[in-house]
C-alpha cells in the first residue's frame, strides 16, 4: 500500500474542528502505517496557529495561506486542492456542509473515484478500498468497495471515527501556498445569516416532546402539545417537520437545525438518522416512540416503545397530569 | 431561463420499511413502493417556481430504464415543459460518477442555464451534482435552501449550514445547484395530472445518442461497487416497554421521575 493519505482540516476560529482527529484515526483504519498529511487552509494571520495545534497529531502539515481563503469557499479551495495534491492519493474530507460541497468535484479533478459518508473502513483489499457506508437514513449498511487504483476521495461522516489516545508529536508544517497559483470564483461568498430568535429556545428545555414523520399531518401537532404541556415540555421535531412547514426551524434538532442538551428526549415517530441525532447532546435519557421497531432510534434509545404514537401520547399526558395530582 | 433538473427514482422509506432480504444481500425489493427522490420533487418545484419569475422552460431527466418514467409523468404533470430518459444496457451498474457522466452527455447536446439536483438519494450520497459541475467546468453549490435570479447572469443563493445559519452567495450561471427539502412547498400532483400527460412520448437516448464510450460508465466505468447489504449489530439497543399503552405509560413515568426530568 503506497498510495499517499490527507486530510482536510476544518477549523473555525482559530480552533480546530473534532473531524481533524477523527480524519487521522480513518487513515489509520485505511493503513495502520500510514504517516497521513493534514491540509490546513486558510489566511495567514489565522493558519499558522491552527497547523501548529494539527501537527500534534499529524506527522506532515501542508499550510495554505492565501488572503482570498478568509472564508471556507469549497469553490476555491477545490482548485487549489486539485493543484497539489499528487495523483493516486486518499483524500480524507469530513462529510459535512463544506465536505459534501468540495469531495465529489474534487474526485473529478483528481481523476479519482469517491466514495461518500463512510462510516467504517475495513482496510485495502489489492487494489480496492473496503469501506461501511449507511443507506436508507441508517436502516441498512453496505459494504463497498472502492478502486483506488487513480486514487480516491473519501467523505467521512463526523463522529463516526474514535481518535486514539496518542502522544502528540512534533510534525513538520511545509508551506504550499505559493503552489496554488490563482484562485477565481465563479461563486462568491456574500454573508452568513443567523436564524432570528425564536418564540421558544429548545436548546434550553429539560425535556423535549420530538415528534418525525410519524406524526403523519400539521393537525396531529396538537396531541404532541398536550403531552408537552403536561410534563412541563416544549415540543421539537426532526427535518420532515419542518421541511413540511408544520414547526418553524428553530424547533429542529439536527446537525442543520439545534444542539439541544435535555434531560430526557421523547422521540415520537423519529427514525433516528445520524444528522438528527448529532444535534442531541449531553446523555440525555432517550424514550423512542415508534410503530416500525427496526427504526435506528431503537438502537440509541434507553428506552423504546413500539406503538403508535397518535394513540399512545394523550395516554401518556393523561398519566402525567394524574401522576402530577397525587404528588401535589 | 433554461433548466435541467436531474431526478431519480428510488424506494419510498416513507411507505416502506427497508430491511434485509433473506438472503441477506441486499434489500427486501418485493413489493417496494418507488416514488421520486424526494429533494428531487422539491428542485422539480423550485424550477417551475423560477421559471414562473422568470420565464424559460424546465426540463426534467432520469438514468434509469422504462419503469423510471413514471415518475417523469409524474414531474411533468407537476409543470415540468419536458422530460427524458437517458437509458442504455451499457448504463446498467452507474456509479455517482457514471450517473454524472451521462448527464453530462446530455447536457453537453442541449443548452441549459441552471442544471439542480435533489441534495442527495437515500440509497447514495449526496454526490451527483458536484462531480457534474466539476466535469463541465461549472460553478456549484450543495444544499442549496433559497434561489434568487439577480440580473446579469447570476444568482443569489443561500445554502444550508450549520446551527440553522444561511450561507449567502452569488454564483454565476450556468451552474449547478443541489437542492436542500424544505426549500419551498412542492405541489400537489393529482391523479388527473397524470392521466393529462399518460400517453406524452417521452424520448430516450442512448450511450451513442450522447456520445459516449460505453467503457466510461455503467458497470465497466464504476469505481465504486456495492459487496452486499447488512445490519450492523449495535450496543444493546433500547430496552423495549411491553404491555398496555396505560402500563407503559406507568413505566414511563417511574423511569422519566428516576432520570430527573419528571418532577
Amino acid at each position: 500500500m503506497t498510495a499517499r493519505i490527507f486530510a482536510y482540516i476544518v477549523h473555525k476560529a482559530g480552533v480546530v474542528d473534532d473531524t481533524a482527529a477523527e480524519l487521522f484515526a480513518a487513515a489509520k483504519k485505511i493503513d495502520a502505517a500510514a504517516s497521513p498529511t493534514a491540509i490546513v487552509v486558510g489566511t495567514s494571520a489565522e493558519v499558522d496557529a491552527v497547523c501548529t495545534s494539527v501537527a500534534a497529531t499529524f506527522p506532515e502539515v501542508w499550510k495554505i495561506a492565501s488572503d482570498s481563503l478568509a472564508y471556507p469557499n469549497a469553490e476555491l479551495i477545490r482548485q487549489a486542492l486539485a493543484k497539489i495534491i499528487p495523483q493516486g492519493s486518499i483524500v480524507l474530507v469530513p462529510h459535512n456542509h463544506f465536505g459534501i460541497d468540495l469531495g465529489p468535484g474534487l474526485s473529478i479533478k483528481l481523476n479519482a473515484a469517491f466514495v461518500s459518508d463512510v462510516v467504517g473502513i475495513d482496510g485495502i483489499d489489492g487494489s480496492y478500498l473496503k469501506a461501511v457506508r449507511q443507506e436508507f437514513g441508517g436502516a441498512v449498511s453496505a459494504h463497498v468497495r472502492c478502486n483506488i487504483a487513480s486514487g480516491a476521495v473519501v467523505n467521512v461522516r463526523p463522529g463516526a471515527f474514535k481518535p486514539a489516545d496518542a502522544a502528540p508529536v512534533a510534525g513538520t508544517v511545509v508551506d504550499k501556498s505559493a503552489e496554488i497559483g490563482t484562485l477565481t470564483a465563479k461563486r462568491r461568498y456574500l454573508t452568513t445569516i443567523v436564524p432570528e430568535a425564536a418564540d421558544v429556545d429548545i436548546t434550553k428545555e429539560a425535556v423535549l416532546v420530538s415528534v418525525g414523520r410519524g406524526i403523519g399531518e400539521k393537525d396531529n401537532l396538537s396531541i404532541a402539545e398536550e403531552l408537552a404541556e403536561a410534563l412541563g415540555a416544549v415540543v421539537s421535531c426532526s427535518r420532515p417537520v419542518v421541511d413540511a412547514k408544520w414547526l418553524p426551524k428553530s424547533r429542529q434538532v439536527g446537525s442543520s437545525g439545534q444542539t439541544v442538551k435535555p434531560k430526557v428526549y421523547l422521540a415520537c415517530g423519529i427514525s433516528g438518522s445520524f444528522q438528527h441525532l448529532a444535534g442531541l447532546k449531553g446523555n440525555p435519557f432517550i424514550v423512542a416512540i415508534n410503530k416500525n421497531p427496526k427504526a435506528p432510534i431503537f438502537q440509541v434509545a434507553d428506552v423504546g416503545i413500539v406503538t403508535d404514537m397518535l394513540e399512545f401520547m394523550p395516554e401518556l399526558a393523561e398519566k402525567v397530569r394524574e401522576a402530577k395530582k397525587v404528588t401535589a | 431561463m433554461e433548466i435541467l433538473v436531474c431526478a431519480r427514482r428510488v424506494p419510498d422509506t416513507s411507505e416502506n420499511e427497508i430491511q434485509l432480504n433473506s438472503a441477506g444481500n441486499d434489500i427486501e425489493r418485493d413489493d417496494l413502493v418507488y416514488s421520486i427522490n424526494e429533494p428531487d420533487n422539491y428542485a422539480v418545484e423550485e424550477a417551475l417556481q423560477i421559471v414562473a419569475r422568470s420565464g424559460g422552460s424546465v426540463t426534467v431527466a432520469t438514468v434509469g430504464t422504462d419503469e423510471d418514467e413514471e415518475i417523469l409523468r409524474r414531474e411533468m404533470a407537476m409543470g415540468a415543459n419536458a422530460s427524458v430518459l437517458l437509458s442504455d444496457d451499457a448504463f446498467n451498474g452507474c456509479d455517482g460518477k457514471g450517473i454524472a457522466t451521462v448527464l453530462r452527455g446530455f447536457v453537453q447536446k442541449n443548452k441549459f442555464d441552471l442544471v439542480l439536483t435533489g441534495v442527495q438519494a437515500e440509497d447514495a450520497g449526496a454526490q451527483v451534482g458536484g462531480m457534474l459541475a466539476a466535469m463541465l467546468d461549472y460553478p456549484f453549490a450543495s444544499l442549496v435552501n433559497s434561489i434568487e435570479v439577480l440580473d446579469g447572469n447570476k444568482l443569489k443563493i443561500s445554502r444550508e449550514i450549520e446551527g440553522g445559519n444561511r450561507e449567502m452567495s452569488e454564483i454565476d450561471l450556468p451552474c449547478v445547484l443541489s437542492i436542500q427539502t424544505g426549500i419551498n412547498e412542492p405541489r400537489y400532483v393529482g391523479m388527473r395530472g397524470i392521466r393529462q400527460v399518460a400517453s406524452v412520448e417521452i424520448p430516450t437516448y442512448g450511450a451513442a445518442d450522447l456520445g459516449l464510450d460505453p467503457k466510461t460508465v455503467g458497470e465497466a466505468g464504476a469505481n465504486l461497487k456495492r459487496d452486499d447489504y447488512f445490519v450492523p449489530a449495535l450496543g444493546k439497543g433500547a430496552e423495549i416497554l411491553e404491555g398496555s399503552n396505560e402500563e407503559i405509560a406507568d413505566k414511563l413515568i417511574e423511569l422519566m421521575k428516576a432520570t430527573g426530568g419528571l418532577q
